[in-house]
């Protein structure tokens, strides 16, 4: 999946629907209310489908294709219309517009997927190439590192998020070796490989924290889910943060929200 | 940690040296790659695509370009056969030793002779084979095998290869690497000499003129031919490249993608027996070519794997064979590529490796480094699909069973309703959770803070 080409043309209005993801929904709310004041900030007005659950990752991955294509059919219902979706997850975003197609490539509902998968964007991505933002005007005294997840390999949310992340006054990211090694999170990949996700997690930990950050960032909450965690246990006191919460809080800093 | 996936506790009961080695070859490789192709190309990525698109042209017209193979062939003077599988190529490499009389047969490095049991059957056949490839030479001395389809013993350290060369008489104990290589090349001196046939793989052969490529680092591929009589070449039949033209793209990609060299020390092209013109050579070339299941690989959804030109670069980017090595796959291809092509060459013994495709983050490094550019992500997807609809067991092991969560998330109001009583997770001790998964989860990790539907909440309270 490395080579994600994130679908051409996709439409780029203000008015959006935001997929909030079900780590958000479940853990993590204040990335998907960091998300929404980020998004509000840049004028869009967002819908939130009350219906929504999961991007039917886990199953996806597991190869349990038939139970995914269920959760996937529910989400292109309840994302109905022909607004972007934007995502504060390449992970999700990843599902949404290159696993889907993939699992209903001999589905006769192809169509109403490939659809869906071509409004749906990444948050830093949507936010750059969507709305041609090229400077945040925010204001974030730290340093920090920041985990390239997976899931951005091969799309242009990388270069977004830096676009974003160096304009930010007072801002210092530090670049980390091995930034294309994985964390080991990789879904249920974590529960049933533990033993390598952990090795993987420990890597990439060691990575992360060298320099001695005062953040560490990333843009997808899977990611952090599984080596925060492993700091957490490890007694490790590291602050972690979304970039949509740094996007976020610069503004507060700059006294723009 | 408990786990029960095989290549999981394979990584997890590894010897820390093995482990190391497995570890720091593959990082190394990775790194030099990296900084070769980047430094050389501009944009290696168009490379990777143009390679990818005209291995998959080949592939799509591969009958064409079997029959225009083998017309040039023969138009060199070359004789071509076909085998089907393991038992006919074997079987048609000790004919064409009887044939011609030989006992003796020096080879250089091909996946495809290990894939087939080729060393073990000529053996049993009365015939005495050679491995020139000083990693092959030492794993046939230990009665080993590759755990890397480039660089086959980088499981192994000096120390034992020392004591290994000791026990077979190549003198006293003396871990020095040079001393090892100097030794190993005095002993297969002699063999070169005495052997009759020499047999060799083919890294590309060109349909329009009938010419193999071999790329080597040691020239053991050249000695193998140099002396003898009879020169075997068993090749794959995915190995085609259309035209000469095209080798130039593929003799580039290989050595920076696979070791990180610009170009390999040795680039042989063989296009056929020896002339008269020619003073030296074999008399006879055999090219075998071998389907082996890979008419069957075409045929299903994960045909692009063909494209692979083995160059071991999605093994060494790959993060879980870094942990683990190539053995923990149980099979003569491992990583990223090997859980793709030998769960599919196993033919019905598909359920046996079902579990290899599961051992991947799916996190794309092998496709970024992929020359060939293979979505080797995509494909171990679709085959986790194959293995779950036919209930292959080794794959499913240690799955949590997602068929209740796919239930959950067609329905909003059961969804909402779990979100607000997954709360009460924040008053029991996590560790009690009594589901697998969880205590999976847990051992090297916290579970986080409950907060379900607080976003909604919020997003409704502010709504004006």
């Amino acid at each position: 999946m490395s080579l994600l080409h994130t679908p051409p043309n996709r439409p780029a209005g203000k008015s959006i629907q935001l997929m909030s993801t079900c780590l958000c929904d479940a853990f993590y709310a204040d990335v998907a209310q960091a998300t929404v004041e980020v998004l509000e900030f840049l004028g869009c007005d967002i819908e939130l489908p009350d219906g929504q659950t999961c991007c039917g990752q886990p199953a996806f991955n597991s190869g349990d294709w038939a139970n995914s294509r269920k959760v996937v059919r529910h989400t292109a219902k309840v994302f109905a219309g022909d607004k972007p979706i934007v995502v504060p997850s390449g992970s999700c975003a990843a599902m949404i517009f290159h696993g889907a197609p993939l699992e209903f490539e001999k589905e006769a509902d192809l169509p109403v997927i490939r659809a869906l998968a071509d409004r749906t964007w990444e948050l830093l991505d949507f936010i750059v190439h969507g709305l041609g933002v090229t400077e945040w005007p925010g204001k974030f005294d730290a340093k920090i590192t920041v985990h390239r997840s997976c899931h951005l390999r091969g799309t242009k949310s990388p270069e977004a998020m830096a676009t974003l992340l160096d304009s930010i006054e007072g801002l210092q990211v530090e670049p980390i070796d091995e930034t294309e090694q994985c964390c080991g999170f990789g879904g249920t990949f974590a529960v049933t490989f533990p033993n390598i996700s952990n090795s993987m997690g420990t890597l990439k930990i060691e990575k992360l924290i060298a320099c001695k950050p005062d953040i560490v960032a990333a843009a997808d909450m899977g990611c952090m889910m599984h080596f925060g965690g492993m700091m957490e246990k490890q007694g490790l006191p590291q602050k972690r943060m979304h970039v949509a919460q740094i996007l976020r809080d610069s503004l507060k800093n700059a006294g723009k929200i | 940690m408990k786990t029960k996936q095989q290549i999981d506790r394979t990584a997890r009961d590894l010897d820390p040296e093995v482990h190391d080695s497995n570890f720091m070859g593959a990082k190394l490789k990775s790194e030099r790659r990296y900084n070769t192709l980047f430094r050389d190309y501009d944009d290696p990525n168009k490379l990777r695509e143009i390679a990818g698109n005209v291995k998959q042209h080949t592939l799509e017209h591969l009958d064409t370009y079997l029959e225009q193979a083998e017309e040039s062939f023969k138009r060199n003077g070359a004789q071509v056969h076909y085998a089907i599988d393991d038992a006919a190529v074997n079987a048609q490499v000790l004919r064409i030793m009887n044939e011609t009389g030989s006992q003796t047969m020096v080879k250089s490095k091909s996946m495809l002779t290990e894939e087939v049991h080729m060393l073990d059957y000529l053996e049993k056949n009365g015939k005495t084979v050679v491995e020139t490839d000083l990693g092959e030479f030492i794993l046939q001395i230990d009665g080993d095998h590759p755990s890397h389809i480039v660089t086959p013993i980088v499981h192994k350290n000096r120390r034992g290869i020392a004591k290994s060369f000791e026990r077979e008489g190549l003198g006293d104990y003396n871990d020095d690497p040079e001393t090892i290589t100097r030794r190993a090349r005095k002993h297969l001196r002699q063999k070169y000499i005495d052997a009759e046939v020499g047999l060799t793989g083919g890294n590309f052969v060109s349909a329009e003129s009938g010419r193999i490529v071999l790329v080597t680092n040691e020239g053991n591929a050249r000695f193998c031919m140099a002396a003898n009589k009879i020169h075997i070449a068993v090749i794959g039949i995915e190995k085609l490249v259309p035209t000469d033209r095209d080798l130039g793209l593929f003799i580039n990609l290989i050595g920076r993608s696979g070791t990180g060299q610009q170009v390999t020390v040795y680039n042989q092209f063989i296009s056929g027996p020896k002339k008269d013109s020619q003073p030296h050579g074999p008399e006879q070339m055999h090219v075998i070519f071998v389907d082996n299941r890979r008419t069957e690989v075409l045929a299903s959804d994960c045909r692009e794997i063909l494209r692979c030109i083995r160059c071991g670069a999605c093994l060494n980017v790959c993060p879980i064979y870094r942990q683990s090595g190539g053995h923990a796959y149980r099979s003569v291809y491992p990583g990223p590529v090997g859980a793709v092509l030998s769960p599919l060459l196993a033919g019905n013994r598909f359920p046996e490796l079902a579990d290899l495709p599961k051992a991947s983050s799916l996190c794309g490094a092998c496709n970024e480094v992929c020359p060939v550019n293979i979505p080797i992500p995509d494909l171990l997807l679709r085959l986790r699909d194959k293995a779950k609809r036919e209930g292959a067991k080794e794959a499913m092991k240690g799955t949590p069973n997602l068929g209740m969560w796919a239930t959950l998330c067609s329905q909003p109001t059961m969804w909402k309703t779990a979100l607000s009583m997954g709360h009460t997770m924040n008053y029991i001790p996590t560790e009690m959770i009594p589901h697998p998964s969880a205590k999976s989860w847990q051992g090297a990790r916290k579970l986080p803070k409950f907060e379900g539907g607080e976003f909604r909440k919020w997003f409704k309270k502010r709504a004006k």
